[in-house]
């Protein structure tokens, strides 16, 4: 991905004294990595496994697109390194705690400790899921 | 407006990207390969603490990776590559003007940027650790090879916490007294020993060094030197001091060899890993010398060395493996037990002003294609491309081929979160 993404070049050929009704329309082409991708240098995709975040629309084998860049707030969707494994789970930050809270009955939320190796990977701007 | 640079270069840059993907390998030791799994080429400070050396073959130092429980990587250049472009992109965001001078490293110009500028580069340094992962260090001041010294204490100095601004700095002198001459930028180890013997000690020594003494003792490019580090810009962006005077690639053998076979394998992977070398550095090479030694302590002692001058400057690993190979052939003794080979590649030249050989029989813009085609393979495959000269066996030689996955760069290769 270049930094500044794909340009398409419009270029109409336009006979003298007949405007192109069709340039007023001039735009790019719908650039769908552009949409989902703000800011390429900080910008990962991950692949999920598991289903602990099903409530969220998020499935085994769905692709997440991850943005370093963003500073993480209370109920985003992050990924963050635990104990030396990538997580992804619904943040919960207060004055006095952060959690990280799945999104499935049969997994448990967990409270980040002094003793916790912790740090948030990135946070979590879409999930690219196939039908 | 008085010149500013600022030099940017990734931690550890091999294996800060491997922790990037992989948490765990936080706090842990951890070295990386060459292309063939020959030797180390980045080390964790972690392993440097271990004293596993720089370019040591991996064979040296398997029993040490064993005992330590050493996390070990064949590299993984396609995930090095696409890493040094996004940190490069985000450096980019911090000044219009950037030269990137390797994989890992990039100077800015940050002339203009008004007077806080440890800041800035605090700011710099927790962006590209944010948004890429990659820790940096950062050296500020008016000239590269002030900024190149900066950086170099900034990153091994702890209370510089990674970044340290010379520019506009009252106790210049005392810094430049405390870097040894070897440090300093363009000053290669013959230039340092020649210095020595003229009694300078310090790059402060060199800094008030005698200017027309300098220019008659190391011309015109020691002249620059000096005037760098007394703050005069003489390399501004894009232009820097000549590259290195030599490229060596020797190594000690874990166990004596004596067959001629296996001497020449060992001389045509140094001359292949030297060949990496140059073309990482975009250079040609006229000269190249083998040497061979057995070891110092035993009674059947031999050292010789043989140099091969190319008729056109290269950097052709087939010629460079051709050339060592007819060398170890002359070296050769039978009834020895070699210890020690090693390749030396002298005579330096940008590979862009190689001057054609009337008589060179070798297509230099076919073989300059074919090694790019070499090592673009092996930046992207598991198993190298090996020359044939380099023996399937290899039996001096350990094998480790963990390369992690193409993180950032492949579909099927994604890091995975559960």
């Amino acid at each position: 991905m270049s930094a500044g993404g794909h340009h398409a070049l419009f270029e109409a050929v336009v006979p003298a004294g007949f405007p192109s009704p069709a340039a007023d329309y001039e735009e790019d082409r719908l650039d769908l990595n552009r949409h989902l991708v703000k800011n390429p240098a900080a910008t990962f995709f991950v692949r999920v496994t598991g289903d602990s975040m099903l409530g969220a629309g998020i499935h085994h084998g769905d692709l997440l697109v991850v943005d370093r860049s963003l500073e993480p707030r209370d109920k985003n969707v992050v990924i963050a390194a635990v104990d030396g494994e990538l997580t992804v789970k619904r943040i919960r930050i207060n004055r006095r705690k952060i959690t990280l809270e799945p999104e499935n009955h049969n997994y448990f939320a967990q409270e980040i400790t002094a003793e916790t190796e912790f740090e948030v990977w990135g946070v979590v701007t879409n999930v690219i899921h196939q039908l | 407006m008085k010149e500013i640079f600022a030099l940017v270069d990734c931690n550890n840059f091999y294996v800060s990207c491997e922790r990037v993907f992989n948490p765990k390998l936080a706090g842990r030791p951890v070295v990386v390969l060459s292309n063939n799994d020959g030797c180390v080429v980045a080390r964790s400070n972690e392993a440097k603490e271990l004293k596993i050396g720089m370019g040591v073959p991996a064979f040296e130092v398997a029993d040490l990776i064993k005992r330590h429980n050493i996390e070990v990587f064949s590299s993984n250049y396609t995930l090095y590559a696409d890493m040094s472009r996004r940190v490069m992109q985000t450096l980019a965001t911090f000044t219009p003007e950037i030269e990137i001078y390797s994989i890992d490293e990039a100077f800015l110009n940050l002339a203009g940027f008004g007077s806080a500028l440890a800041d800035y580069g605090r700011r710099i340094q927790r962006t590209v650790k944010k948004w890429t992962g990659m820790p940096v260090s950062i050296g500020i001041a008016g000239t590269k090879t002030l900024a190149k010294i900066a950086n170099h204490l900034a990153k091994h100095s702890a209370k510089f916490n990674g970044v340290l601004d010379l520019s506009g700095s009252a106790n210049l002198e005392q810094v430049l007294a405390e870097v040894p001459l070897e440090k300093v930028w363009g000053i290669g180890i013959r230039s340092a020993i020649k210095l020595k013997r003229a009694g300078l000690k310090t790059s402060l020594d060199l800094s008030r060094a005698d200017i027309s003494w300098i220019r008659s003792r190391f011309g015109v490019l020691g002249v620059r030197t000096v005037y760098e580090l007394r703050g005069n810009c003489c390399y501004p962006l894009e232009d820097n001091p000549p590259a290195r005077q030599s490229i060596v690639v020797s190594r000690m053998f874990g166990a004596p060899v004596e067959s001629i076979e296996q001497l020449k394998e060992a001389a045509a992977t140094y001359a292949d890993r030297a060949g990496e070398k140059l073309r990482e550095h975009k250079l040609a090479a006229n000269l190249q010398t083998v040497f061979v030694t057995t070891s110092r302590f035993i009674k059947n002692k031999y050292f010789n060395s043989h140099t091969f001058a190319f008729e056109t400057a290269t950097s052709d690993t087939t010629e460079l493996i051709r050339a060592a190979t007819s060398s170890i052939e002359k070296l050769y003794r039978i009834n020895y037990k070699f210890k020690k080979c090693g390749v030396v590649l002298l005579g330096l030249v940008p590979q862009e002003r190689v001057q054609r050989n009337l008589f060179d029989k070798t297509d230099r813009e076919k073989s300059r294609r074919l090694m790019r085609a070499v090592d673009a393979v092996n930046a992207k495959v598991d198993t190298p491309v090996y020359w044939a000269a380099e023996g399937l066996s290899r039996d001096w030689h350990v094998k480790f081929r963990r390369r992690s996955k193409k993180f950032t760069t492949c579909w099927d290769e994604l890091p995975e979160v559960a």
